[in-house]
């Protein structure tokens, strides 16, 4: 059974065009280059897992973040943020009692209910785990629907791991699954040295009866999803968060199309075998 | 059917292995254990065997000067170690620890190697079987030295 990728709702009550501005509760480094910034919304907010804002750094730019937070709770909204240029530098630096500007939610998001009655295979990789962490919370939290939640996750050191102590908090608490990997180790770390596809290779999965979600560079998603198609899950139930190019986030600009795509739209989460052949032109 | 036999036949690695080359290898086969730290074999040592690991996990790693010991990879429960006794000049490349209490079937290359030459048959099959987890192992130290996490756009 094929389960799409659920789509966007209407405009919130502000409009999509223009940024508001939101207060900041909260930065927490989680790695020397990852920060998360808590954003109060000046009303009400609800977004879906897998959504993205684009948050605007004053005077500096814009750009598509994914929401971290978990959906059931409200209050101020969590973004996991790279510091990877200018204008993710500058929300990086922001501090309690700051502003930034804020559009969205937008796009579409992980099909987490669909996903009951199996089980749920999370495979993140980097700065991929945060837009993959509200469907973690919202699966865990109807734990009792899913037979395994298993959460495959791989990073370049130990010292990039995200949300360390809180994966470890559902491992005991939750029965979460987690399996973590990284390409390089350290003398003080324990546990694997690998890649994330070898982790699905061993998983042991249940091919009819799995669900995947990944985010991840392009290239470690490639590999996974070959790796889960080795294993036997259907591309029907293989899902991907793209996150190309986006600009105006209102598929206007563009700038995100991959081939009949408009990523901000359409995507960010979407069916591998909706995307595959897109997937596999070199051009795009 | 000895308990080798049975042990190797619920292997994964020898899976669709014919029955009677199962029983050959089994004739090859001793069980070991490792505590956690030690070592089943040290980089340029002769190797002499491979490990079917039955519990635990362990690091291939190299031993840089300044640096300690560097994990290339770690294999889990379930893995296949060791390469080096199937080919010239079978020493060790990398060193193998036991990073938990390990316990595993260790099969004798040397004998293992006869049994090939007579029945390349057999060869073939070990190799190919061989060749697979070398190629997963490839492929994975490529993606390894593609660092893809380490560039993230910009923005």
């Amino acid at each position: 059974m094929r389960a799409p990728a659920e789509q966007a709702g209407p405009a919130g009550p502000g409009g999509w065009s223009v940024p508001a501005p939101w207060r900041v509760t909260g930065a927490r480094a989680e790695t020397r280059d990852v920060v998360t910034v808590e954003l109060a919304p000046p009303e009400a907010f609800s977004f879906r897992p897998g959504q993205f804002n684009m948050l605007y750094a004053t005077g500096v730019g814009e750009v598509p973040i994914s929401i971290s937070g978990d959906p059931a709770s409200p209050g101020p909204v969590r973004h996991t943020i790279r510091d990877v240029g200018p204008v993710t530098r500058a929300l990086c630096a922001l501090r309690p009692g700051g502003q930034a500007g804020v559009r969205g939610p937008f796009g579409t998001s992980w099909p987490v209910a669909s996903a009951e009655g199996g089980d749920l295979v999370i495979v993140a990789g980097g700065i991929g785990l945060p837009p993959l962490r509200p469907a973690l919370c919202q699966a865990l939290a109807r734990r009792g629907a899913y037979r395994r939640v298993m959460l495959l996750y791989g990073a370049r050191t130990p010292a990039d791991l995200l949300f360390t102590e809180e994966l470890a908090g559902w491992r005991r608490r939750s029965g979460l699954a987690a399996e973590i990997t990284v390409d390089a180790g350290t003398p003080d770390w324990h546990g694997d040295v690998g890649v994330v596809p070898d982790l699905i290779g061993r998983a042991q999965l249940d091919p009819g009866l799995t669900t995947a979600f990944i985010v991840g560079p392009e290239i470690m998603m490639r590999f996974a999803v070959r790796a889960l198609l080795a294993a036997g899950v259907s591309t029907s139930r293989i899902f991907l968060s793209l996150e190309r190019n986006m600009e105006c986030a209102v598929a206007m600009c563009g700038h995100c199309q991959l081939g009949p795509f408009l990523l901000c739209r359409d995507g960010p989460v979407l069916c591998y075998r909706e995307v595959a052949p897109w997937l596999r032109v070199r051009e795009l | 059917m000895d308990s080798f036999e049975r042990l190797l036949r619920g292997h994964g690695f020898f899976h669709g292995l014919d029955p009677a080359y199962l029983s050959l290898l089994a004739g090859c086969a001793r069980n070991v254990r490792f505590g956690s730290g030690t070592f089943l074999f040290r980089e340029s040592e002769p190797a002499g065997e491979f490990f079917v690991l039955r519990e635990g996990k362990v690091a291939l790693e190299i031993a840089a000067p300044e640096r300690g010991p560097l994990v290339v990879q770690t294999v889990p429960e379930g893995g296949v170690i060791g390469f080096s006794w199937l080919f010239e000049p079978h020493r060790w490349e990398f060193d193998a620890r036991a990073v938990e209490p390990v316990r595993a079937i260790a099969l004798d290359g040397v004998c293992l190697r006869g049994k090939c030459e007579q029945d390349p048959r057999l060869g073939y099959d070990l190799m190919q079987r061989f060749a697979r987890i070398a190629v997963q192992r490839l492929q994975a130290t490529r993606l390894q030295l593609l660092d893809v996490y380490g560039h993230a756009g910009t923005g």
